[in-house]
C-alpha cells in the first residue's frame, strides 16, 4: 500500500491575495449606488471588461454572483424560488440561482450590491447569456445591450466579422458615455489594455510552469483562485501585480520542487466546470489518488493566454474584438476544444481526461459522449466522465462519483505497476 | 388535385427519410445537391438559387431507435440532437449532401462540430445568425454572412449563386410563403376545416420537396379546403408557442384537437415561416435578406429581439388569431423554449390570457395524462 497523500498548504498567499482583491471589488460594487457609481453587468466569456472600465462603469458579473452563492452551499433556496416563479428543473442553475436573488430585489450573495446601471451581455457562445441577460435586463429595468459576437466558425475570423463587432463595440462605447456622463479617452483605454496584457501574460507563464514535474498547482482547482483576477480585474494594475506575484510564488514553488500534494501521482487534465456547492469533497475526491490537474479548460472561459493572445493597446477595439471571437474558450467548436486539450495532454504531459459534465451548461457539456470517444479510441488518452453540476446540490450524487473515481484511479495505477514490470 | 389528394401525397412523403428525398430528386437532377437545414432557420433561397434542393433537417421523430447517439449526448440532451445524429449513423440521411446548423442554442451548436467530425464526407456549415437587433450593423453583416454561405457552396461544388438566381430564389419563396400565410389565415378563419395534424404534414412536406411543388400544393389546398363541409363544434381557439424546433408527434397534436382545441396559430416548422411579409423585391438580394433576417422575423425564442417585451410577439399572435389561450408546448430540455416560458406567461397573464404547459418529446408515445390536463383546461375555460 503506498503512503497516503496529503495536501500542502502551499496556496495561502495566491488564495488570499485573489480573496482580498475579489472582496476589495464586491466592497466598490456595493458602494457604487452610494457613490453614484455606474455599474455594468457583462458575462465572464470572452468579455471586454477593459472597455468598460476605460468608460468609468464599474463591472460586476452574475455569475460570479451564482458561483459564490454556491460555494457558500446558498444557491439550492435561490433555485427554488426561481423554479417557483416558472423556471423549469431544465434550465440553467447558474440563471436560477441569480434570478433567486433578483427575485428579493437584489444581488450580492454575501453583502448586497445593487442592480447593474447597464445589462451588457458579451454574447460569446453561450446562448443561455442572451436569456440571462434579457431577464435580468426586464427584472432590473436597467438598458440592455446585446453585443452579438459571431462564432468562431472559421480558421480566422473575417473581416466583416471584426468590422461587425467593432461597429458594435463603438456603439457601446457611446452609451456607456451617455450612462457615466464621461468623454471615453482612447488612451485611457490603451493603458488599461496593457495592464490586461501583463496580467494575460502571468497568467499564461503561471499556466506553463504547470509543465513542471510536479505542477506547482492544482490548475483547475486552484486556478479558480486566478480566475477572478483575471476575468473581472483584468485592465487594473492591481490585477497586473497579482499575476506578477502569483508567477514568483509559483517559480520559487518549482525551485524547491513542491507541488500542491505531498506526491504527483497522476497528472490529468479536466474538462467542465467544477460542482461549486461541492467544491473541496469533489477536490478531495482527486488529492486522496495524488491526482493533480496540469491543464483545465474550465481556466480558459474568460480567455485562452496560453497559445499567446495579449490584448494590444495598439490596435485596441480590433485585438478586444479578436479576443472575444476567437481567443477564449466558449466561442470556439466543441471540436476545437479536443484540439485544445489534445495540446494540454502531450505537451502538460497528463496522463488521463476527466471530464466532469455539468447538467447546467449545455455549452460545454451537450456531446461529452463524443469527445470521451475521441479521447479514448482514436487517441488512446485514459478518460473518465462524471455528472453533476456547477450550481445545483441536486444533482451531485457523491457515492456514486467516488466509485467511479476511485475505480478509474486505481485502473490508472494497475497500468502503472504493469507498464513498470 | 383535391385538398385530400395533396394531404395524401405530403403523409406519404413526410414517412419517408429525408435521405429518400434527396435521393429522388437527385435521381431526376443528376448534377444537382440536397441541403438541409436544421431547425429554425437558414436562408432556403441560397440553397436553391445555387440550383440545389432545400430541405428541412427535423430530427428522427418516432422513426429512429437511438443505438450510437445516446452514447455521444446525454440524458439531459433533447431529443431531436439525438435523433439527427443518429439519422446520420443508421444511413438515414444518405443522399444529403450538405447541412447548414446555426446558433439557435448551445446543443445546436455543439452538434454542428460533432456532426462533422462523425461524418467527414458530407458539408456542414454554421451560419451565424445575428442576436443584437438594433445595431445599424446587423443587416449588412447578415448580408455578408450569406454571402459566405453562398461561397461555400461554390468551393464545394462550384455551385455558384448569381444575384439573378437569388432574386429568382426570393421571388419563388415570397410566392410560397404568401401561400403559407393564407392557409394560415383559412384556418383562424374556419379552424374546422383545416386541421393542425392536415396543416402540419402539408408544411413539413413542403420542406422535403422544391418549392415550385410547394406553390402547387399549397394553391390546391386553397381552392378546395374553403369548399369542404364542417361543422364548428365548442372549442376552445388556442395558439401553440413553443415547439419551434423538435417537432411534437403527431398523437400530441391530435390530441389537443380532440381534447376540444381548435389550434388558431402555432410556431410549427417556424423556418418555411420566418418572414412575416415578402422580402423586398429589388436592390442586392443578399443585402435584401440581410435586412428582411432584421426587420420582418417572426418573434423567436431562437432569436434576441431588444425592441420589444418578449411576450409582445405572442401576444399579438393572440390577438391576431383572435384566440383564447396559449398551450406552451416546449420540447423536453428546450433551453429556449423554456426561458422564454417565463417572461411570456408573465405577459400573458399581465393581459388576462389563460396558459397551459404542456412539454413534450418526440418520441412520446402515451398521451393519456397530457389528455387528462388539457381537456380539464379546456372545460374549466369553456363552462367558467
Amino acid at each position: 500500500m503506498a503512503t497516503a497523500v496529503t495536501e500542502r498548504q502551499y496556496q495561502g498567499q495566491v488564495h488570499e491575495h485573489s480573496r482580498r482583491l475579489m472582496s476589495a471589488w464586491m466592497d466598490e460594487l456595493g458602494r457604487a449606488e452610494a457613490e453614484g457609481v455606474p455599474t455594468g453587468a457583462l458575462m465572464i466569456s470572452g468579455n471586454c471588461v477593459e472597455l468598460l472600465r476605460a468608460c468609468h462603469i464599474l463591472p460586476m458579473f452574475p455569475e460570479v454572483t451564482a458561483l459564490q452563492a454556491a460555494i457558500r452551499k446558498k444557491s439550492l433556496p435561490l433555485i427554488l424560488k426561481a423554479e417557483q416563479a416558472g423556471y423549469s428543473s431544465d434550465n440553467c442553475a447558474y440563471v436560477k440561482a441569480d434570478i433567486g436573488l433578483f427575485l428579493d430585489g437584489g444581488m450580492g450573495p454575501g453583502k448586497p450590491i445593487p442592480f447593474p446601471t447597464i445589462t451588457v451581455c458579451n454574447y460569446v457562445g453561450c446562448n443561455v447569456y442572451v436569456k440571462w441577460f434579457e431577464h435580468l435586463a426586464d427584472l432590473s429595468g436597467s438598458k440592455l445591450f446585446m453585443l452579438d459576437v459571431p462564432f468562431c466558425r472559421t480558421a480566422q475570423p473575417s473581416a466583416a466579422d471584426i468590422q461587425y463587432v467593432v461597429a458594435q463595440l463603438k456603439e457601446l462605447i457611446a452609451l456607456c458615455e451617455s450612462v457615466s456622463g464621461k468623454k471615453f479617452d482612447i488612451d485611457e483605454l490603451r493603458e488599461i489594455l496593457a495592464y490586461a496584457a501583463r496580467a494575460e501574460e502571468g497568467y499564461a507563464r503561471s499556466k506553463e510552469l504547470c509543465k513542471r514535474h510536479p505542477a506547482p498547482f492544482d490548475a483547475y482547482f486552484d486556478a479558480i483562485n486566478m480566475m477572478g483576477p483575471i476575468n473581472v480585474l483584468r485592465g487594473m494594475r492591481e490585477g497586473a501585480e497579482f499575476f506578477d506575484a502569483a508567477v514568483a510564488e509559483f517559480e520559487s514553488l518549482v525551485a524547491q520542487g513542491h507541488g500542491p500534494l505531498s506526491e504527483e501521482r497522476f497528472r490529468t487534465v479536466v474538462e467542465g466546470p467544477p460542482p461549486y456547492p461541492f467544491y473541496r469533497n469533489f477536490r478531495n475526491l482527486f488529492a486522496k489518488w495524488g491526482a493533480v490537474a496540469v491543464q483545465s479548460t474550465y481556466s480558459t472561459v474568460g480567455g485562452i493566454w496560453e497559445w499567446g493572445f495579449r490584448h494590444d493597446p495598439r490596435r485596441p477595439l480590433e485585438s478586444i474584438a479578436e479576443q472575444m471571437m476567437t481567443e477564449n474558450l466558449t466561442n470556439r467548436s466543441i471540436v476545437a476544444r479536443y484540439a485544445q486539450i489534445k495540446r494540454y495532454v502531450e505537451e502538460w504531459e497528463a496522463d488521463a481526461l476527466i471530464i466532469h459534465s455539468i447538467k447546467s451548461c449545455r455549452l460545454f457539456s451537450a456531446g461529452q459522449g463524443d469527445m470521451r470517444d475521441y479521447f479514448t479510441r482514436e487517441l488512446g488518452v485514459p478518460t473518465l466522465m462524471v455528472e453533476s453540476d456547477l450550481e445545483d446540490p441536486r444533482y451531485y450524487a457523491e457515492a456514486q462519483i467516488k466509485n467511479r473515481i476511485d475505480a478509474f484511479f486505481e485502473s490508472l495505477e494497475h497500468k502503472k505497476v504493469v507498464a513498470g514490470r | 388535385m383535391t385538398a385530400d389528394q395533396v394531404l395524401a401525397e405530403c403523409r406519404e412523403l413526410v414517412a419517408q427519410p429525408i435521405g429518400a428525398a434527396a435521393e429522388r430528386w437527385k435521381a431526376q437532377h443528376p448534377d444537382g445537391r440536397a441541403v438541409a437545414s436544421y431547425p429554425v432557420w437558414a436562408p432556403v433561397e441560397i440553397i436553391h438559387a445555387a440550383g440545389m434542393l432545400p430541405l428541412a433537417f427535423l430530427g428522427g421523430g418516432t422513426s429512429v431507435e437511438l443505438t450510437h447517439a445516446d452514447a455521444r449526448f446525454q440524458s439531459f440532451v433533447c431529443s431531436i440532437a439525438k435523433s439527427s445524429l443518429e439519422l446520420g449513423f443508421q444511413g438515414l440521411c444518405k443522399g444529403v449532401d450538405g447541412f447548414v446548423f446555426s446558433n439557435i442554442c448551445d446543443v445546436a451548436r455543439n452538434l454542428s462540430s460533432i456532426y462533422q467530425r462523425n461524418f467527414g464526407d458530407v458539408l456542414v456549415e454554421y451560419l451565424h445568425l445575428p442576436q443584437n437587433s438594433t445595431s445599424p450593423a446587423v443587416a449588412a453583416y447578415m448580408a455578408a454572412e450569406l454571402k459566405r454561405l453562398a461561397a461555400r457552396f461554390e468551393d464545394a461544388w462550384g455551385l455558384r449563386v448569381t444575384p439573378t438566381a437569388l432574386a429568382k430564389s426570393i421571388e419563388t419563396f415570397n410566392t410560397l410563403r404568401t401561400g403559407i400565410r393564407a392557409l394560415y389565415a383559412l384556418r383562424i378563419a374556419e379552424p374546422q376545416k383545416l386541421s393542425t395534424v392536415e396543416l402540419y404534414t402539408a408544411l413539413r412536406a413542403l420542406t422535403m420537396a422544391p418549392p415550385e411543388d410547394g406553390i402547387a400544393w399549397v394553391n390546391a389546398l386553397l381552392e378546395d379546403i374553403p369548399r369542404r363541409s364542417a361543422r364548428q363544434r365548442d372549442g376552445l381557439r388556442v395558439v401553440i408557442e413553443g415547439a419551434f424546433c423538435e417537432q411534437p408527434p403527431l398523437g400530441l397534436l391530435e390530441v389537443l384537437e380532440e381534447a376540444g382545441c381548435y389550434v388558431v396559430e402555432d410556431d410549427l416548422m417556424l423556418g418555411w415561416r420566418w418572414f412575416t411579409s415578402d422580402v423586398a423585391t429589388d436592390g442586392d438580394p443578399f443585402a435584401r435578406l440581410g435586412a428582411a433576417y432584421v426587420d420582418q422575423a417572426v418573434p423567436s425564442s431562437t432569436r434576441h429581439e431588444g425592441r420589444e417585451h418578449r411576450s409582445t410577439g405572442l401576444l399579438e399572435k393572440v390577438r391576431r388569431a383572435r384566440a383564447d389561450a396559449v398551450i406552451f408546448m416546449p420540447a423536453k430540455f428546450c433551453e429556449p423554449a423554456l426561458f422564454d416560458y417565463v417572461l411570456m406567461k408573465q405577459g400573458l397573464e399581465k393581459a388576462g390570457v389563460p396558459h397551459l404547459l404542456v412539454e413534450f418529446e418526440e418520441k412520446m408515445w402515451t398521451f393519456e395524462r397530457t389528455r387528462n390536463e388539457i381537456e380539464t383546461f379546456v372545460e374549466s375555460m369553456l363552462f367558467d
